[in-house]
């Protein structure tokens, strides 16, 4: 058998968990898409972000705080092992409100999050004045912001590089261009490819993204995952002008200003549109009106991998043990956990984080 | 919302001439062009260029002055200094002009988006004072402006164009460094009897190698290991020829080894392109009419594949009885029947191209630059760069590009994007086809926010 | 800055307007390509990249490199796509970043 775990999908959730069973001393053969493949890895807002998830399942605040937490840990370790930093800013990030009213509604929510997490969330209100201190370039529409403090970002493709080039370094063997067509069980794993490929391996990993659509039911998985398109903008470089992150604009490490991000349902359309484009640009200026003359210098779509409840997908195939369903739509926030808890999991280890809350058990038989 | 029949992209040579047929065949046109008088980069500015001006640019480019007069006619709708920056299903198509968003929808449209210089990556190409061999020919036919000491660099036709018309302005050029060998007229001897079909082409060049040979203009042939040498500006011109070192001091260098289709608003509406091996670029995929892969797109004279001006003007109107024919205007026959004469004109036209292709092939040290030239200006990203993503499995330039950032700055990898390709295709032995391109996204020139904002429809606001 | 420009112009009887470049006075063709009357008047560095802070100046006059942008009107824009219009202060973009950097 070539490998312990055949990794399917070398996007940043596939390559973070190749990564960390890696570091473990496993042998790992990810098997990668091509160059025109859906990749939410190269399209994402690059946030690592605790404030606003699991408002309704404090565990995924909680599996959000712990991958934040850890994150600067694997960055350091990444950049070691590769000489690449992966541009971590872990500063805090605002939810930025345009209404008082809103701003306290999701206050009030933050609240009640923070008592069933034992009190650790850390955030705090500030109001136009104090956001005017810490962002000079804050517009008047801007009523207030919530900081959290567990809030930060990184550079993405930073990240997605790194992860290739150390997945390397540690020997890991990366197929690229594959398509997966199936995968058998005959005593190991046998996991094969369009183009004739068969690799074989003790356990499967399926982190495919929107593969998983397809390959998910192959493997006896429900994967009931749907592409939604998030067309994101990014501007000329500029002058620093916006310190920390928010959920509408942040100012990535090159200079560039991105925005983001809007939440449409559009199959598996990832074009851009200029009433997108439009609304996008009103928003940021809205919040920043220095922004009116910037230029537009790129703008895509991406495709989130979402669940029917928005939370990531952790499971054991009941059909083909040993095959696992990892998916989830913040594989950026989620990259730490993913590398360095997550092969507890699959090696059943006495470590192995608590993901019973995960499981397609949440979703009913179609 | 102004609505017509046909939106043409582009006041060269094919747009003009599409957009006097079109109107006269009773569709209403929409003429968009970024610069703010018509004449494409073939005969830019030529309304202007009266007097000595027009002598030193010559006959053939004061051609150019009967397509523009044409555009003064009802049906034509020339919006001059507009930069289309998005084109949508519809067909729907924005555009910046004087600082303004503003949109137009057309039932078809022509791209008429014209040629890029082939770019020359070479150690210093980078530095202030290397430009295309293009670029001072701009300076001379818009502004009269011109380089006092310059080399010339690359090969092709152009190049020769530019020495003459600077030997007629008084400013020589200090030499030219050509890249072809002895070989390469050789290898295109074989094109000759084809060629002659298009003999006024060949004489031309005679006549250009004579003038320059005339002024005393240095030639030299079959020159490798070019290099812009200068530390904040071009110094001198350096060169390799059968082992011997040369150096030429100098204040501009141009750069030029032929020109490419510019593709970038075809591709960012899907239309497929394929590799050609004679022109060593990707070129869209057209029919007879121009029409392409994608409904109601047509696409005419550069764009479509390098056929010079003269044969640009035919395949503009060829392309206009198309979309007029399909609009309803004029029958299939009456559509045959005009066109039939476009048709052998063109063809006549384009009959010297596979020799020019061959005598003139690129300079093969661009196509493969060494580790450490810049490919990508604007992210100043190295060869040597992309070959480390070749490692790393980036298959093809998307990839690369999120790996590297090339091809995300400003030009959006007009000038990169074919030498990216060219690079990871030696890397990972593939072809160029099998590597691909770029996926081309708007915006296709830059647009500011406040001018997408003012364009938000709050009712159809998509971004919550 | 005009005596040692390495372009020369043809004659051009286009009156002179005043523009202010990166702080300096000049006096060029009025309607006239700003980048082509920059280079004539001797400017030979337009930008410093925001990448490496390397110089650059014009490469395409087409519109299509974006080596020749220049900050005025408060926006970054091509030289090559702007015409010499009375009172223009142009400055260099990203030049305050790359003074900081060499702090």
């Amino acid at each position: 058998m070539e490998a312990e775990y055949a990794v399917i999908g070398g996007g940043v959730v596939g390559l973070s968990v190749a990564w960390g069973l890696l570091r473990r001393g496993k042998r790992v053969t990810v098997l990668d898409g091509d160059d025109g493949s859906f990749r939410a890895s190269r399209g994402n807002f690059g946030l690592v972000w605790v404030q606003s998830k699991g408002m309704k399942q404090p565990r995924y605040a909680s599996w959000s705080q712990q991958s934040a937490a850890a994150w600067a840990g694997f960055a350091a370790e990444l950049e070691d092992g590769t000489g690449r930093s992966v541009g971590l800013r872990q500063n805090g990030g605002y939810d930025l409100h345009f209404s008082e009213e809103t701003l306290y509604a999701t206050v009030a929510q933050y609240d009640a999050l923070k008592d069933k997490l034992g009190g650790n969330y850390p955030f705090e209100v500030l109001g136009r004045n104090a956001l005017s201190r810490e962002e000079p370039q804050i517009g008047p529409k801007v009523a207030g912001a919530i900081l959290h403090h567990q809030d930060g970002h990184a550079n993405p493709l930073r990240l997605l590089v790194s992860l290739a080039q150390d997945v390397r370094r540690l020997g890991g063997t990366v197929l690229n261009g594959k398509t997966v067509t199936g995968v058998s069980k005959p005593e190991a794993f046998k996991v094969q490819c369009s183009d004739g490929t068969v690799v074989t391996a003790g356990k499967v990993v399926l982190s495919a993204g929107l593969g998983a659509m397809e390959l998910g039911p192959k493997l006896g998985f429900k994967a009931p995952v749907r592409p939604q398109r998030g067309q994101v903008l990014i501007t000329e470089k500029l002058p620093k002008m916006i310190n920390r992150p928010s959920l509408i604009a942040r100012q990535v490490d090159e200079g560039g200003i991105q925005i983001g991000a809007t939440n449409e349902e559009v199959g598996l359309d990832d074009g851009v549109t200029q009433p997108g484009l439009s609304g996008l640009a009103a928003e940021a200026i809205a919040a920043y009106p220095a922004l009116a003359r910037a230029q537009l210098v790129r703008s895509w779509g991406a495709l989130r991998i979402l669940s029917p409840d928005g939370l990531p997908i952790y499971q054991e195939s009941p059909e083909l043990p040993g095959a696992y369903l990892v998916t989830c739509h913040s594989g950026i926030t989620l990259a730490a956990a993913h590398a360095l808890f997550l092969p507890d999991w699959l090696e059943g280890t006495a470590a192995a984080p608590d993901l019973e809350v995960f499981s397609e058990d949440r979703f009913p038989v179609s | 919302m102004q609505r017509c029949d046909l939106a043409i992209i582009g006041a060269g040579p094919a747009g003009m001439a599409a957009a006097a047929e079109a109107a006269q065949k009773g569709l209403s046109v929409t003429l968009l062009d970024e610069q703010n008088r018509p004449g494409g980069q073939i005969y830019r500015e030529v309304d202007r260029a009266a007097g000595p001006r027009g002598a030193i640019l010559g006959q053939e480019y004061l051609h150019g002055m009967t397509l523009t007069e044409n555009l003064c006619q009802p049906g034509i709708n020339h919006l001059s200094g507009a930069v289309v920056w998005a084109i949508e299903d519809g067909f729907r198509i924005s555009f910046t002009q004087k600082g303004r968003a503003g949109q137009v929808d057309a039932e078809r449209i022509i791209l008429a988006t014209g040629a890029l210089e082939r770019t020359m990556p070479v150690p210093g190409w980078t530095l202030p004072g290397v430009m295309t061999a293009g670029a001072a020919q701009i300076l001379l036919k818009q502004s009269g402006v011109l380089p006092r000491r310059a080399v010339l660099a690359g090969c092709g036709p152009l190049l020769y164009l530019i020495a003459a018309q600077m030997v007629r302005a008084g400013t020589p050029p200090l030499a030219l460094v050509e890249t072809q060998t002895a070989a390469s007229p050789l290898a295109a001897a074989r094109h000759l009897p084809g060629a002659l079909r298009g003999w006024r082409y060949l004489a031309k060049g005679l006549k250009m190698l004579a003038e320059i040979k005339r002024a005393g203009v240095p030639r030299y042939t079959g020159a490798t290991g070019i290099a812009v040498a200068g530390s904040t500006h071009a110094e001198a011109v350096t060169f390799r020829i059968k082992g011997q070192e040369h150096r030429i001091a100098c204040d501009t260098v141009l750069l030029h080894h032929g020109v490419v289709p510019n593709t970038q608003a075809a591709r960012s509406i899907n239309v497929p392109h394929v590799w050609s091996e004679a022109q060593q670029c990707f070129v869209p995929e057209t029919g007879a009419w121009g029409e392409t892969g994608k409904d109601g797109v047509l696409i005419a004279g550069d764009g479509a594949g390098i056929s010079g001006a003269m044969a640009a003007e035919f395949a503009g109107r060829i392309a206009a009885l198309k979309a007029a024919e399909e609009l309803g205007r004029i029958t299939a026959p009456e559509r045959d029947r005009l066109a039939a004469p476009l048709f052998s004109q063109h063809s006549r036209e384009t009959a010297v191209r596979p020799f020019l292709d061959a005598a003139y092939p690129p300079y093969a040290d661009a196509l493969q630059p060494a580790d450490s030239t810049i490919v990508c200006r604007c992210e100043e990203v190295t060869a040597g760069d992309i070959r480390s993503y070749a490692r790393l499995g980036c298959l093809g330039p998307n990839q690369a590009k999120a790996f590297g950032r090339a091809g995300m700055g400003p030009c959006q990898g007009r000038y990169c994007g074919l030498t990216v390709t060219a690079l990871l295709a030696e890397a990972n032995g593939q072809t160029p086809e099998e590597t691909g391109y770029y996926r081309i996204r708007p915006p296709i020139k830059p647009v500011t926010l406040g001018e997408l904002a003012a364009m938000e429809d709050p009712s159809a606001n998509a971004a919550e | 800055m005009k005596t040692v420009s390495p372009f020369l112009e043809l004659a051009d009887d286009a009156p002179r307007v005043r523009v202010w470049f990166d702080g300096q006075p000049l006096d060029l063709p009025a309607g006239a390509n700003l980048a082509a009357a920059l280079l004539a008047a001797g400017v030979q560095v337009f930008r410093h990249t925001p990448v490496s802070g390397a110089a650059r100046a014009p490469f395409c006059m087409m519109g299509a490199c974006f080596e020749c942008l220049v900050e005025t009107g408060g926006r970054v824009q091509q030289a090559c796509m702007l015409e010499v219009e009375d009172g223009m202060r142009i400055a260099r973009p990203y030049d305050a970043e790359a003074n900081d950097a060499a702090l």
